[in-house]
């Protein structure tokens, strides 16, 4: 039959240029990590080779570990990051609530309000938000990028976590009003369980942007001891930018987190994204 | 109140409910920006701030010294934008058809696989480029030469005329994946009677993606263009990882995010000037809303029709 042979050679193609595209995405990463386990000599010689017996050295992670702060790096990265998340999704979840169980007045203009920050980026603000910061001395804290990143998150967040709470059953909460529960614990309890796969997905959407940005740590935290990782390995990478073998280890080791999220995370992004909570 | 018998509680905790966000919202938010467009209209004499109307933006759009430099960002900014539209959306469109073959295994490798640049932060991406791309290392003059292609090579991040085109291509292989994934949700979305009414009358294969699939997708695509358009307009990450805050080779990769860093910031002798940078930042929140209007007004209301 020339229709099957047609077909297979269709998924034929469909796979060389998949494994094509694959190898384009993958082939930088590839190169960074291998040179990044290889002596200075074999990373100019054989760019493309493996590291073997012969040509494997840890002499930039060495170098890495010795010099920059990576550990504090990560750790501010993470504060930042974990911080950020509750309290987009705990303010999120809060207002989401009120906006899609209670009808008031000026709920739709609410909305509105909260959903405008979905397409206007926070950067342009920034002139004006560092002066706050100066002002309110949060400046070189944590705590600027925490509320800096908690407001950029919120109008998706409100946006996502209200189309899912119109779904929660209505006989669910009436039972629960029923049976003498205060408001608030009616959303703590019987509703945030059952919208947890949209918070998840609101967290894997925030969590990447947050993790990698550098516009705001570099001009609200650019103190040594409140540096986040993406910011470190920056400014690490640009004072070692002859130390070859220094600053292939730093990639590797900015890669290596955002991996091990994204391994673990990949499953709720792609059902996310795929399952049109963006649309 | 008159009606508290038939509403026994006062309704407090709606207040409750929303105000963490509408506070931290507004306050981080929505209060800066407007407080950045205020300071647009200020400039600073003697330490002091003097209000002096739209005389910022004429100074930014004429006078010389800062109008090159700001039409110069601009025009880099569009040719960005350009290239995304033109190379990153139709590779991510065709990546996405490809995918959803319906017969096709091992699909959601391919997938994970090719959004891995998505999630990498700018300096990586930044950075990994700019070392394959040297001529020191040799990575890729070498791959090029293995094809017999290497008078194809030039040291294109270092040279006016590519650079800033070599940084749009790495941004688009950064980004390949969001389109991607978008528009193979829209294209999972579109129900199989369609196609199976399609492939009775005889449309199959390429002419369906044509004749069928595109017309369906295109609301995402609009989505997938005004997400791009604010994205790059708002680009700075990768220009300042790779090309640093001056966005060299002598401002060719310039965009308006690097732009407005500079200006406010200050950066090596220029002292930062917030009202200078407020100035920018206004132009940049006008043209986003230009766009964002154009797409809600224009083209999203205009699609809507091909959803039935």
């Amino acid at each position: 039959m020339s229709a099957a042979r047609q077909n297979r050679f269709n998924l034929f193609a469909a796979h060389a240029a998949l494994i094509l595209y694959t190898l384009i995405a993958l082939f930088p990463v590839f190169v960074i990590v291998i040179n990044s386990f290889k002596t200075r000599k074999a990373i100019f010689r054989e760019p493309l080779a493996l590291p073997d017996a012969e040509s494997f050295s840890m002499i930039g992670y060495q170098t890495v570990l010795k010099q920059g702060d990576f550990f504090l790096y990560f750790q501010n990265s993470m504060i930042v990051t974990v911080g950020s998340l509750f309290f987009i999704l705990l303010f999120g979840a809060m207002a989401a609530f009120a906006l899609a169980e209670y009808r008031f007045k000026g709920n739709t203009l609410m909305g509105l309000y909260l959903a405008l920050g979905i397409m206007i980026p926070i950067r342009i603000g920034t002139v004006a938000i560092l002066e706050m910061m100066v002002q309110t001395g949060l400046v070189n804290t944590l705590w600027a990028l925490i509320l800096v990143y908690t407001a950029q998150g919120l109008p998706l967040a409100v946006f996502i976590l209200s189309e899912f709470m119109r779904q929660v059953s209505d006989d669910l909460k009436n039972a629960g009003r029923i049976d003498g529960l205060s408001e608030y614990r009616i959303f703590f309890r019987l509703v945030l369980p059952l919208v947890r796969p949209a918070m998840a997905t609101v967290a894997v959407f925030n969590m990447i942007p947050i993790w990698n940005d550098l516009w705001f740590p570099l001009i609200l935290a650019p103190a040594e001891e409140v540096k986040t990782l993406t910011l470190g390995s920056q400014v690490f990478i640009g004072q070692f930018v002859t130390d070859w073998n220094a600053v292939l280890s730093a990639l590797s080791l900015a890669i290596l987190p955002v991996m091990a999220l994204y391994v673990i995370f990949s499953r709720q992004l792609i059902r996310g994204i795929t399952s049109g909570a963006v649309k | 109140m008159s009606d508290q018998h038939t509403r026994p509680k006062t309704r407090w905790h709606i207040a409750v409910f929303l105000a963490p966000a509408v506070l931290v919202y507004t306050a981080v938010m929505v209060y800066p920006l407007f407080n950045t467009l205020r300071l647009s209209l200020f400039t600073e004499i003697d330490q002091e701030r003097v209000y002096v109307g739209l005389q910022n933006f004429k100074t930014l759009f004429n006078e010389s010294v800062w109008s090159t430099q700001f039409w110069n960002a601009l025009g880099n900014n569009f040719w960005f934008f350009i290239i995304h539209m033109l190379v990153q959306n139709p590779i991510g469109i065709a990546l996405a058809a490809i995918l959803s073959h319906p017969k096709l295994r091992f699909a959601s490798f391919y997938r994970s696989a090719i959004f891995i640049p998505t999630i990498l932060s700018f300096v990586i991406v930044g950075f990994a480029w700019k070392l394959i791309l040297s001529p020191i290392w040799g990575i890729a003059p070498g791959m090029l030469d293995a094809i017999g292609l290497k008078s194809l090579y030039a040291p294109w991040l270092g040279k006016e005329a590519y650079a800033l085109t070599t940084l749009s291509l790495v941004s688009v292989w950064q980004f390949v994946g969001i389109p991607m994934m978008l528009i193979y949700a829209a294209l999972l979305s579109i129900p199989d009677e369609i196609l199976e009414a399609a492939e009775v009358e005889g449309i199959t294969g390429l002419s369906a993606f044509w004749k069928i699939k595109l017309p369906l997708i295109l609301p995402s695509i609009g989505i997938i263009s005004i997400l791009t358009f604010v994205a790059n307009f708002n680009a700075f990450d990768l220009i300042y990882a790779a090309q640093g805050a001056l966005a060299g080779p002598d401002f060719s990769t310039d965009i308006l995010g690097t732009f407005m860093y500079r200006t406010f910031f200050g950066f090596q002798l220029q002292l930062g000037d917030p009202h200078m940078g407020s100035t920018i930042a206004s132009a940049m929140f006008a043209i986003i809303l230009v766009g964002v209007c154009l797409y809600l007004f224009g083209i999203q209301s205009r699609m809507r029709r091909y959803q039935f």
